[in-house]
C-alpha cells in the first residue's frame, strides 16, 4: 500500500463524514428552527433574529396553544383515532397475513384471496366514489370514516406475510405434531418470533393514523371533528384566524401568529419524535419487502 | 377451515371500503345528482370524458403530473444510491446508526407538518433560506410562488423528506454482497474506489434495475399530499396535478361526474403502467411481491 493511496483514503473518509453529517443535519435543522421560533418572543421572530436557538425565551406560545380548545379537541380526536385505528389495523393485518403466508397447496384459494387484496393496491374508485360511499353508510362526521377506510393496510400485510414465510417451516410442523391448530400456531409460534416485523408495522400504522389529514378534511363536515393534522392544515394554510376574543388579543400582543403557528406544528410532530427512536432499530430486520427468488 | 375463518374480517372490510366504492365509478358516466343517488341519475355515456378532452386545463394538468412525477422518480433513484454507498463506507457503527436515525426522520412527519415548516423557511420575505441567499449576495427566490421554481421546489423538498428512508433498500442490498469478494479485491490491490466501482455497484445492480422498473408504475403519481399542502392559485399553472385537479372540480366545484371521470382515467392508466412494470420486474429480476 503506497503512502499516497492511504492519504487519498483518509481524505475521502474525512470528506465522506463531513458530507454525511451535513445532510443529516439538513434533515433536522428546519425542525430545530421551528422549535427555536416557537420558544422565542414575538419581537425576536419579527426582527428575524431567530435561527436555531430561542431568542428572549418564552413559553407563552405553548401556554396559548394548550388553552386553545380547538387544538386540544383535535388532539384528543387524533389520540382516539390512533388507538382505535392501530388496534384494528394490526389485528386485521395479522389475521390476513397468516393464511396468505401459506403455500397454495396447503390453503385452497390462496391465490384468489391474495389477488382480491393486492388488487386494491393497484386500483381504487377514487375520492369522489369513496366520499359517496361513506355518505351512504352514514359515516361522515364520525371517527369510523377515519378508522375504517383503510382497516386493512395491504402494504403491511405484504410485509408481514413475507416475514412469516421467511421463518423456518420446521417450527410450524413441530407445532402441528404437538396438536396445535392454526390459531394456536399463529399465537404461540409465529407472533412471538415476529416482534421486529410487528414493531415496525405498529410504527407504520401509528404514523399513518397520526399523520393522516386529508380524510379528515374530506369526511368531516364540521371542523370540530377534525383530527389534529387536519386542524393543523387549516392553521398552516391560514384558514384559521387566531383571534377569537379580546383576551386572545391581549395574549397575541405577546406572541405572534408565527410563533403560535410554530408551536402548534411542533406539537403536531412531537408524538412521532417521541416514539420514533424506540421503534426505529427494528426497521432493517422488520421489513422484508417482497423477495427476489433465485 | 380456520384459515378461511381468519380471513373473514379482513375480507369484509376490504369489500365494504374498497370494492363497494368502485361501483361508484358509474358516476363518471352520469350527470350525477347526489339527491337522486347512484342509479337514478341521468346516464350521459362518455360526455364527461368528451368535456374533459376539450378542456385546455386537462392537458396542462396531465403534463404537470407526468413532468413532476418523472423528475421525482429520477432524483429519487439516484440520490439514495449515492447516499447508501457513502454510508456503507462508514466503518464506525455508532456514527452510521446516528446518521441513519437522522435521515430517516423526515419520512415520518406528515406533509402538513413539513409544509408548515417549509412555508416559513422558504418565505421570500422572512424565511431563513432566503436570508442565507441574501447573505451570499444572491437575489431572493419565491420558491412556492413562482411558476418557474415551484416544480423544482416540489422535487427537492420531496427528496429531502424521502431520500433517507429510500436508502434502506439499497443498504440491505449492499449487506447481501458476499464479503469474500471484497477480501479477494483487496488481495488483488483494489482500493476503496475500485471496490465501489467493481463490487458494490454491480452488487446493487439487480435492485437498482428492479426499483427503476417498478417506478414506471408511478408516472401518474406526482404526490397529492405534498402539492395540496404547498400550492396556491398562483402556481396552478405549473403545479396543478391530476389528484389536486380532481379534488377541486369534485369537492369544491361539485362537478362529481367530471371529477370521477378524471379520477377513473388516472386509475386506469396507473393500473396499466403498474401491471406493465410488475410484468417487466418479474421477467428481468424474477421479482414477486408475495
Amino acid at each position: 500500500m503506497s503512502k499516497s493511496a492511504s492519504w487519498a483514503l483518509r481524505s475521502f473518509t474525512v470528506v465522506n463524514y463531513v458530507f454525511l453529517i451535513g445532510i443529516s443535519v439538513l434533515c433536522v435543522l428546519p425542525l430545530i428552527h421551528l422549535l427555536a421560533m416557537s420558544l422565542s418572543s414575538n419581537n425576536a421572530v419579527a426582527t428575524g433574529s431567530v435561527t436555531f436557538w430561542p431568542v428572549e425565551f418564552t413559553w407563552k406560545s405553548y401556554q396559548f396553544i394548550i388553552e386553545k380548545p380547538e387544538f386540544m379537541t383535535s388532539f384528543f380526536i387524533s389520540v382516539k383515532r390512533v388507538f382505535l385505528g392501530v388496534v384494528i389495523n394490526m389485528v386485521l393485518t395479522i389475521l390476513v397475513a397468516y393464511p396468505l403466508s401459506k403455500e397454495a397447496g396447503k390453503f385452497k384459494g390462496r391465490t384468489i384471496y391474495v389477488w382480491i387484496f393486492v388488487f386494491t393496491m393497484l386500483f381504487s374508485g377514487g375520492i369522489i366514489p369513496l366520499y359517496m360511499t361513506m355518505r351512504s353508510l352514514g359515516m361522515l362526521d364520525t371517527i369510523w370514516a377515519l378508522v375504517l377506510t383503510h382497516a386493512v393496510p395491504v402494504y403491511n400485510v405484504v410485509i408481514l406475510l413475507n416475514f412469516f414465510r421467511a421463518l423456518p417451516k420446521e417450527l410450524e410442523e413441530a407445532a402441528l405434531i404437538d396438536g396445535a391448530g392454526a390459531w394456536r400456531t399463529l399465537w404461540s409460534v409465529y407472533l412471538p418470533l415476529s416482534t421486529p416485523s410487528l414493531a415496525t408495522l405498529t410504527l407504520f400504522a401509528t404514523v399513518s393514523h397520526w399523520n393522516a389529514w386529508f380524510d379528515g378534511i374530506l369526511f368531516m363536515n364540521t371542523p370540530v371533528n377534525y383530527p389534529l393534522q387536519s386542524y393543523l392544515y387549516t392553521v398552516v394554510v391560514g384558514l384559521d384566524t387566531l383571534i377569537k376574543s379580546n383576551t386572545d388579543l391581549e395574549v397575541l400582543s405577546l406572541i405572534s401568529d408565527r410563533t403560535a403557528r410554530a408551536a402548534q406544528i411542533f406539537l403536531g410532530a412531537l408524538p412521532i419524535l417521541v416514539i420514533y427512536p424506540f421503534l426505529q432499530r427494528y426497521f432493517t430486520k422488520g421489513i422484508i419487502l417482497g423477495s427476489v427468488k433465485e | 377451515m380456520p384459515l378461511h375463518l381468519m380471513l373473514i374480517p379482513g375480507l369484509a372490510a376490504i369489500l365494504i371500503f374498497q370494492y363497494y366504492p368502485m361501483a361508484g365509478i358509474v358516476i363518471a358516466f352520469q350527470k350525477f345528482m347526489p339527491t337522486q343517488g347512484l342509479f337514478h341519475s341521468k346516464w350521459i355515456g362518455l360526455d364527461n370524458f368528451r368535456y374533459l378532452l376539450e378542456l385546455p386545463d386537462f392537458y396542462r394538468v396531465l403534463w404537470n403530473t407526468i413532468y413532476i412525477a418523472f423528475m421525482k422518480i429520477v432524483v429519487g433513484l439516484v440520490v439514495p444510491i449515492v447516499i447508501a454507498i457513502l454510508l456503507n463506507e462508514v466503518r464506525k457503527e455508532v456514527f452510521k446508526r446516528l446518521i441513519q436515525t437522522l435521515v430517516y426522520l423526515p419520512h415520518f412527519l406528515s406533509w402538513v407538518i413539513l409544509s408548515g415548516i417549509l412555508l416559513d423557511v422558504l418565505s421570500p420575505k422572512d424565511g431563513i433560506v432566503n436570508a442565507a441567499l441574501r447573505a451570499l449576495g444572491l437575489p431572493s427566490i419565491f420558491f412556492l410562488g413562482s411558476n418557474h421554481w415551484f416544480p423544482f421546489t416540489l422535487v427537492v423538498t420531496n427528496e429531502w423528506k424521502e431520500f433517507g428512508f429510500s436508502t434502506i433498500v439499497y443498504l440491505a442490498a449492499i449487506l447481501g454482497i458476499n464479503p469474500a469478494l471484497y477480501e479477494a479485491a483487496t488481495m488483488d490491490g483494489a482500493n476503496r474506489f475500485k471496490q465501489i466501482l467493481h463490487i458494490t455497484l454491480p452488487g446493487m445492480a439487480p435492485i437498482i434495475v428492479l426499483l427503476a422498473t417498478l417506478s414506471i408504475g408511478n408516472v401518474m403519481n406526482a404526490g397529492f399530499e405534498q402539492v395540496f399542502n404547498l400550492y396556491s392559485p398562483v402556481v396552478y399553472e405549473s403545479g396543478d396535478i391530476i389528484d389536486t385537479f380532481v379534488y377541486r372540480i369534485g369537492m369544491v366545484d361539485a362537478q362529481y361526474g367530471v371529477a370521477t371521470a378524471v379520477g377513473l382515467f388516472k386509475s386506469l392508466v396507473s393500473l396499466i403502467l403498474i401491471s406493465v412494470s410488475y410484468v417487466l420486474a418479474y421477467r428481468f429480476a424474477n421479482y414477486r411481491i408475495f
